[in-house]
Formats: structure tokens, C-alpha cells, sequence
């Protein structure tokens, strides 16, 4: 090195690469570069030595071969003679019932145990204190465990329902069955169906499409009803009724639907040693649904409690010191604000939930990680493109929750100027 | 008004008046915490109906319960056909809740193991603990190893030499140069470990052979496994997530990346899947030929996952300083390392206290997830009790006793970082 010896004052040395610091944090990043490659470089190596040790490749056409086992939930058309992609699709699609499904739930029982958990009366605001220490410091493991137990030792086996002196009986004028083989509920049916729709991989029911765009083609009239009478009151400043004809437009297209699809429910009914007929809900989706239900809602009671403490007495104050009544002081004034401090918690705790239903191997329910990570990993002896594939999964899943939370988090955030 | 005739004044004081009933005392109390308004009224006699349900249900259980007895059909037996508990499986298997299959004779190794910890953690966790036992604190891993896992000491020793080693070339190597030095504190131990310790072991082991029986990872289980894994993890993970951060803080954009790569990677996929693969992979990741004990396998996996949490809940700490504080640190002109250690490291840490505590408390709860991967912590091992005959139907009492456990710690830490935030609060409000 030349440059080196040089020791005029503006030229370059080697040691200004370690003290100076318009270079030096070149030089870290060079050396941690160097250290991630080496190391990375080392994983890969052993991994394909271990490999070629154990007479493998890497390689993932096993899963357009025959799975060769049974599902016992599906969302879509799979046999056991469907391929291991397949499975992997029912799997996911199970995962994602059961996370929607339990996020539903434990906002709501997060936002009323964190809403009287605040409250003056004595009384309750104990009993949600209990509620949320006692699920919070237990793991949700051992609530999955509990409740699965509940439910298969203490509810009647089916044939207890049977009869003249049955010693169990149906709840909800005979539409529900609570067993230790599973609930059975009451199921929609169509006589005049509208049929499927096949979207490649996937089968759509068009008499639900159907429902929805008329709920969503309901709610927006609902909205420009409300709109325009909020413009008929700037001009004139008198509101014009319209709630019989809000009731009219939600309602009355539904229905209409409803009926000329032929929409009827369809009873369970005990058949041999077993009911039969209607939608069956197995204990493993219930225990998972209801555990990570109560243990996440008590994380977001926690959340919601803090939000709204979050928010300083003057606001309240100064809301009702302008006049609004205590409902609207907490629609406009309260809220708003709280839900700005409660969301980004809120995201983290759906992203638990997604990721906790991988404990569904603890009950036996055919999650992404029974299908791909359990009985197709065992079978095909693939544990690196198996686990690959898992992750990779789970990963596109949080990232998607999180991507759309986001959104959603950037436009109730406060636009500072 | 002078002319006005006064006719009477009262000369002495009235007695006073005790205020109305319904503003004193119970009532009053009941009035203004139960029957508030008519909403509050229904809600209170809700409650009521739900812990009056409890009661009649759980009570008579409680009541009844057995402590006394061989097997669950002997506790049926006893009850009569009444409902009660049967705590005499806890008093039965206690052991095997708490240790898994460590040997009998060897129970006192683990319970010497945590109450040295409880000395060892105790100047960490409260100030008025003398700072001299911080040394014990930092020779307690290499004593735990070995009083859990047996074998010759020497063992340990030679390990924990690794770091004098370290800090040796530290000190000698600081005259020629900082970054010499650091350089060297990092080599020297690697050096010490792969080819001085061996022979130095093996060495002192043949002079003073000092040892106790060995004791394999699988004979392991219950607490013991559960508070091994969970207190490992939690002692690594801190420093691991307060680099984390500072990676994810930097500058310098390859390091930001990586721990953001990291970071989100971790944070995205679910525990169990790394478990699986501590269990299934990491012997494809590793030289052919190395076995890793499951254990610490196990431990790795738990460290780096709670790392990624823990380096999200310090950046958030980080993100609420106030920018005047890294400007001031570098008015100071303090270099990097300098600024992070004695001004924004202590306060950004203070506000994520509660957040760190989280994370340690998910992370204990977590460890139950080790069972999927066939390490007998209580959940595993309370089916193990149940295919014993004897004991063979009984739920409840195993799942309440191990649910108390696992309370009394979380809770425990809980409370423990209240005590803390409150102690280190300096602002006067």
C-alpha cells in the first residue's frame, strides 16, 4: 500500500478507515458483512454435507403427490387422494377460520373486561380484575388443555340425549347439542341455490356472495341516507326522520334475499349413536377458539383499560363543558382518541392469536401445522422443505396482519402538522 | 336594623347531628359502589349471581378435598359418590412435578441450584443487597451447570476461565489500543475455549479429581425444566434484544437491515415452529457429527425469540426519549458507546420496564411449549401421571396445581416490576 506511507495532512490513510468516522462506519458494515456471509455461508455448507451424508436433496415436488390422509375439518374439496399442496391449502384455510374467529371474540370480551374492569361498582371491577390476572399469568397452553377437557369429561356423551327419561337435552328449543363429541348447531340451507363458483383452487358458495354484496349494497345506502339528512339539517336545520327508513333499507333487502334463495335452518338430530344433520363444530375448535378467546381477551382488556386511562380528565371535562350528552362525549371525544393508543397493542395481540392457533397440536385440530408441518412432514421425511414452507407461511400471514392494521393505524393517527 | 327587638338568641351550641344514614358508613358504600344507578344495579347483582354460582359449585369441591390416599379409585372410594377433590395426587407425585425423573437421591442438587439463584439474583433485583455479591451473581451459570448436570467441576472452571481469559487480554492488550483490545477479548477466550480447555480439564480432573454423578438432559423435567429454560432465557435474551435494537437504531444500513430481517422473521413466525426446529433441523445446520444436547438446543431457540420481542419493546423505549437527550449526549461528546451506556440506555431501558417484564413473563409461559418436542416439563408430565393406573382419569387437581405454580410466578414478576417502576420514578407527580 502506498497511501499508506504517505503522510501528507489530506490524503488518505489506512488507519482513517478505523478512526475516522466518515469511513469507519464503512469499515463496520464491510466486517459485518464479511461475519453474516461467513456465517451463513458455514449454515449453508453444513446443511448440504448433512444432506448429501443423509442421501437427500432439496427439493419440493412432493407436494403435488398424493397426501394419503384424512382431514377431519375442510373448508374446501380434499380426500385423501388430494395432493400434499392441497392439504397444506385446508390446513391454512383452517388456521385462518379459527384466528379470524377468535380475534373476533376476544375484542369483544377484551373490550368489555377492560371497559368494567374500569367501572365503580365494586363488584365487578374485581371480578375483571380476577379475570385478567388469572388468564394473563397461566399459559394459554394449559387454558387450551383445561377447556378441551371441559369439554370432552364434563359435557354428556350423545347418548344421553336419547329417550323417555334422557338425562341430557338440547339447548335453544332443541336446535343445540352440546356433546363430548362436539357441538351441533342448526345449518343454513338453500333450497333454490344459486350454486358454487370455482376460483381456481378454492370453491365459493354464490348464495353467500350473493348476501354479502347486498349487505355491503345496504350499508352504503344506509350512508348516503344518513349524509343526505345531515345535509337537509345544515340547510335547514331541521333533521328529517329517518329511521324507519334506515330499518327498511338494512333489513328489507336481506330478507328479500333470504327468501327467494330459500333460505331455511336445518336441525341436528340424534341418529343412531350420534347426531346428524345441521353444522357440527368439533371440541378441538371450540377449546381453541374459546381458550385463545378468554387468554388473548384478557391481553386486550389490559390494552383497552390503558387506552382510556391514557386519555386526561379535560377531555371528558371539557365535552361535557360544550354540552355533549355522556354517550356522544364517548363516540366523539373519547374514543377517537383512546383507539389511537389502543390499536397498535391491538395489532400485536392479533398477530398472537394467528400465531398461538399453531397450538392447536395440543387438542388435535388440522391447523397449517398438523397438515404441512405435521402428518405430510412425517410421511415424506422432508423436515427441511416442510419447516421452509411453515414458516414461510406463517411469516406471509403476520406480514399481511400487520401490513393491513397498519393501514388502518395510519389513518385514525393524529395528522400532526 | 338597630331598633329591630331581638327576641331570642340561642345561647349554647346545638348538639351535632349525625348526617343522614344513607350518607355514612355501609350504606353509603353500597350506594355509591354497587347500586349507583340502576345499570350498576344489574351489573352488581350479575356479579353476585356469578360468584354465588362458583361457590355452590367449586365449594363442596373444595371442601372435600382428599390428601390422603394411594389412587384416584381409593379418593372415589373415600368421597362416596360426592364431589371433591383429590389433592392426594399432588402429595403423591409432588416430586415428579417439580423435578421430572432426576434422581431421588440427587433432589438436593436443584434445591441447593435455586437457592443459590435466589442469592445470585437478589443484588440484581434489590439495591440493598451488598454490591459484592454481584461476583457470586457472576460465578453462579458455571456452579449451576454443574451442580444440575453433574460431572467433574473442572469442567465448569475451565469454561468460566474462558472469560477471565477474555477480560486478561482486555486489560494487557488496552495500552497498545481500544480497538486491539476488544479484538483480543474476543479471540483470546475463543482460542481458550477450543484447544486450552480440554487439556486443562482433563488435567485438573486427573490431579483433584473433584466430581459428582452426571446426570443426562432427558432425566430432566417439571419445574425444575421449566425454571432452567425460562431464567436461561430470560438472563440472554436482555443483552441479545438491547443489541438488537441498537442494530435496528443504526445508521449504517447492512446492520439496520439484518436486525430488521431478524427481528420481523422471528417475530412472525410462531414459537413452536422454532422448537421444531431446534429439534428437527439444527443438526442439519450444524458440523456433521455434532450432537447438541436437546436442552440447550431448546434454550437457544427460546433466547433468540424472546430477543426479537425483547429489541421491539427497547425500541420503543428508545423511540420515547426525547431527541434532546442524544443531542445533549453528543454535546457531551461522548462517542457512541459512551452516550448509549450512561445516557440513553439507562433511561430508554426505565420505560420499557414493564414491556421487558411482559416479555419475561411470555417467555416463562412459553417454556410449557416444550412438550410438543418430548422434554417432560409439568404439562408433559402430568399425562405421564395419568397413564400410571393409579392415578389414571384424574385432571383437574394436576392442571390446578400446575396452573398455581405458573400463577405465583407470573404474578410474582408482575408485581416485582411495579415495585420497580415506581422505585425508579423521578418525576414528582
Amino acid at each position: 500500500m502506498a497511501m499508506t506511507s504517505d503522510s501528507s495532512g489530506s490524503s488518505f490513510r489506512l488507519s482513517m478507515l478505523i478512526y475516522d468516522t466518515r469511513y469507519r462506519s464503512i469499515t463496520i458494515q464491510i466486517v459485518f458483512l464479511f461475519l453474516f456471509m461467513a456465517g451463513f455461508a458455514w449454515l449453508v455448507d453444513n446443511t448440504l454435507s448433512n444432506l448429501a451424508q443423509k442421501g437427500k436433496d432439496i427439493d419440493f415436488g412432493f407436494l403435488g403427490s398424493r397426501a394419503g390422509y384424512d382431514i377431519n375439518q375442510m373448508l374446501v374439496d380434499y380426500s385423501n387422494d388430494s395432493s400434499h399442496a392441497r392439504a397444506w391449502i385446508v390446513g391454512l384455510l383452517n388456521t385462518l377460520v379459527l384466528a379470524l374467529a377468535a380475534c373476533v371474540t376476544a375484542t369483544v370480551i377484551g373490550v368489555i373486561a377492560g371497559v368494567l374492569r374500569l367501572s365503580n361498582n365494586w363488584i365487578v371491577s374485581k371480578i375483571m380484575t380476577i379475570y385478567v390476572e388469572m388468564f394473563r399469568n397461566v399459559p394459554v397452553l394449559l387454558w387450551i388443555i383445561v377447556i378441551f377437557a371441559v369439554l370432552t369429561e364434563i359435557t354428556p356423551a350423545p347418548n344421553a340425549f336419547r329417550g323417555e327419561n334422557a338425562t341430557s337435552s338440547m339447548l335453544f328449543f332443541d336446535s343445540v347439542a352440546i356433546t363430548n363429541r362436539g357441538t351441533y348447531l342448526p345449518g343454513p340451507l338453500f333450497s333454490r341455490s344459486l350454486g358454487d363458483i370455482h376460483l381456481g383452487i378454492v370453491q365459493v358458495s354464490t348464495n353467500y356472495l350473493v348476501l354479502l354484496a347486498i349487505i355491503a349494497g345496504s350499508i352504503w345506502g344506509y350512508r348516503a341516507l344518513q349524509h343526505n339528512a345531515a345535509a337537509v339539517q345544515e340547510a335547514t336545520g331541521i333533521r328529517p326522520v329517518t329511521w324507519w327508513k334506515s330499518a327498511l333499507i338494512i333489513v328489507a333487502p336481506t330478507l328479500v334475499a333470504l327468501i327467494v334463495m330459500g333460505f331455511h335452518l336445518e336441525y341436528p338430530e340424534l341418529k343412531g349413536f350420534n347426531f346428524s344433520g345441521g353444522s357440527y363444530l368439533r371440541n378441538s375448535f371450540i377449546a381453541m377458539w374459546l381458550a385463545l378467546s378468554v387468554y388473548t381477551g384478557a391481553f386486550i382488556a389490559e390494552n383497552v383499560r390503558a387506552g382510556i386511562l391514557a386519555i386526561s380528565k379535560g377531555q371528558s371535562e371539557a365535552a361535557f363543558a360544550l354540552g355533549l350528552r355522556p354517550g356522544k362525549t364517548m363516540n366523539l371525544v373519547i374514543l377517537p382518541q383512546a383507539l389511537r393508543v389502543i390499536i397498535p397493542p391491538l395489532i400485536s395481540q392479533y398477530l398472537n392469536i394467528t400465531k398461538n392457533t399453531s397450538l392447536a397440536i395440543a387438542v388435535g385440530y388440522m391447523d397449517l401445522r398438523a397438515t404441512l408441518g405435521g402428518i405430510t412432514l412425517n410421511q415424506t421425511g422432508r423436515e427441511l422443505e416442510c419447516m421452509l414452507l411453515l414458516m414461510l407461511t406463517y411469516l406471509i400471514i403476520s406480514l399481511i396482519i400487520s401490513g393491513a392494521m397498519n393501514v388502518y393505524n395510519n389513518s385514525v393517527k393524529l395528522k400532526e402538522r | 336594623m338597630s331598633n329591630t327587638k331581638i327576641s331570642f338568641v340561642r345561647t349554647n351550641m346545638l348538639p351535632q347531628k349525625s348526617p343522614p344514614s344513607s350518607q355514612v358508613g355501609a350504606v353509603r358504600w353500597l350506594r355509591e359502589n354497587l347500586f349507583s344507578s340502576p345499570l350498576n344495579a344489574m351489573l352488581t347483582l350479575l356479579g353476585v349471581l356469578i360468584v354465588y354460582f362458583l361457590i355452590v359449585h367449586l365449594g363442596p369441591w373444595f371442601k372435600n378435598s382428599i390428601w390422603n390416599a394411594n389412587s384416584l379409585s381409593q379418593c372415589r372410594e373415600i368421597l362416596a359418590g360426592e364431589s371433591g377433590a383429590c389433592w392426594a395426587v399432588i402429595k403423591d407425585r409432588w416430586h415428579q412435578l417439580l423435578f421430572g425423573f432426576y434422581p431421588q437421591e440427587a433432589y438436593w442438587r436443584p434445591v441447593l441450584t435455586f437457592v443459590l439463584m435466589i442469592v445470585a439474583v437478589a443484588p440484581i433485583l434489590f439495591a440493598v443487597v451488598p454490591r459484592k455479591v454481584l461476583w457470586f451473581s457472576a460465578v453462579f451459570p458455571f456452579l449451576a451447570f454443574w451442580l444440575l448436570w453433574g460431572g467433574s467441576i473442572w469442567y465448569s472452571v475451565a469454561a468460566l476461565l474462558g472469560f477471565v481469559v477474555g477480560f486478561g487480554a482486555f486489560v494487557l492488550l488496552q495500552r497498545i489500543s481500544a480497538l486491539v483490545a476488544v479484538i483480543g477479548a474476543v479471540l483470546a477466550p475463543i482460542f481458550w475455549w477450543l484447544f486450552l480447555a480440554g487439556p486443562v480439564d482433563t488435567l485438573l480432573t486427573a490431579i483433584v479429581p473433584i466430581r459428582i454423578p452426571a446426570i443426562q438432559s432427558h432425566d430432566f423435567g417439571g419445574f425444575m425444566i421449566s425454571i432452567i429454560i425460562g431464567v436461561t432465557g430470560i438472563v440472554l435474551s436482555l443483552p441479545m434484544g438491547i443489541l438488537l435494537a441498537l442494530g435496528r437504531q443504526s445508521d449504517m444500513p447492512l446492520v439496520k437491515w439484518i436486525c430488521v430481517g431478524f427481528i420481523e422473521f422471528i417475530r412472525g413466525v410462531p414459537l413452536i415452529t422454532l422448537l421444531f426446529t431446534a429439534s428437527l433441523l439444527l443438526n442439519y445446520f450444524l458440523p456433521p457429527g455434532t450432537n447438541f444436547d436437546i436442552v440447550l438446543r431448546v434454550i437457544i431457540m427460546v433466547t433468540l425469540f424472546a430477543a426479537a420481542y425483547m429489541a421491539e419493546v427497547v425500541r420503543g423505549g428508545f423511540a420515547a426519549l426525547p431527541r434532546g437527550q442524544y443531542e445533549a449526549a453528543d454535546a457531551l461528546g461522548l462517542d457512541y458507546w459512551k452516550s448509549q451506556r450512561l445516557i440513553l440506555l439507562p433511561q430508554a431501558l426505565k420505560i420499557s420496564i414493564p414491556g421487558i417484564v411482559n416479555t419475561f413473563i411470555g417467555l416463562f409461559k412459553d417454556t410449557t411449549l416444550v412438550v410438543f418436542i418430548g422434554i417432560l416439563d409439568p404439562i408433559g408430565l402430568s399425562n405421564a401421571i395419568r397413564a400410571d393406573s393409579n392415578w389414571n382419569g384424574i385432571v383437574w387437581e394436576l392442571y390446578g396445581f400446575i396452573a398455581l405454580c405458573f400463577f405465583i410466578f407470573c404474578f410474582g414478576m408482575s408485581r416485582y416490576s411495579q415495585y420497580l417502576e415506581g422505585k425508579l420514578k423521578t418525576d414528582h407527580r
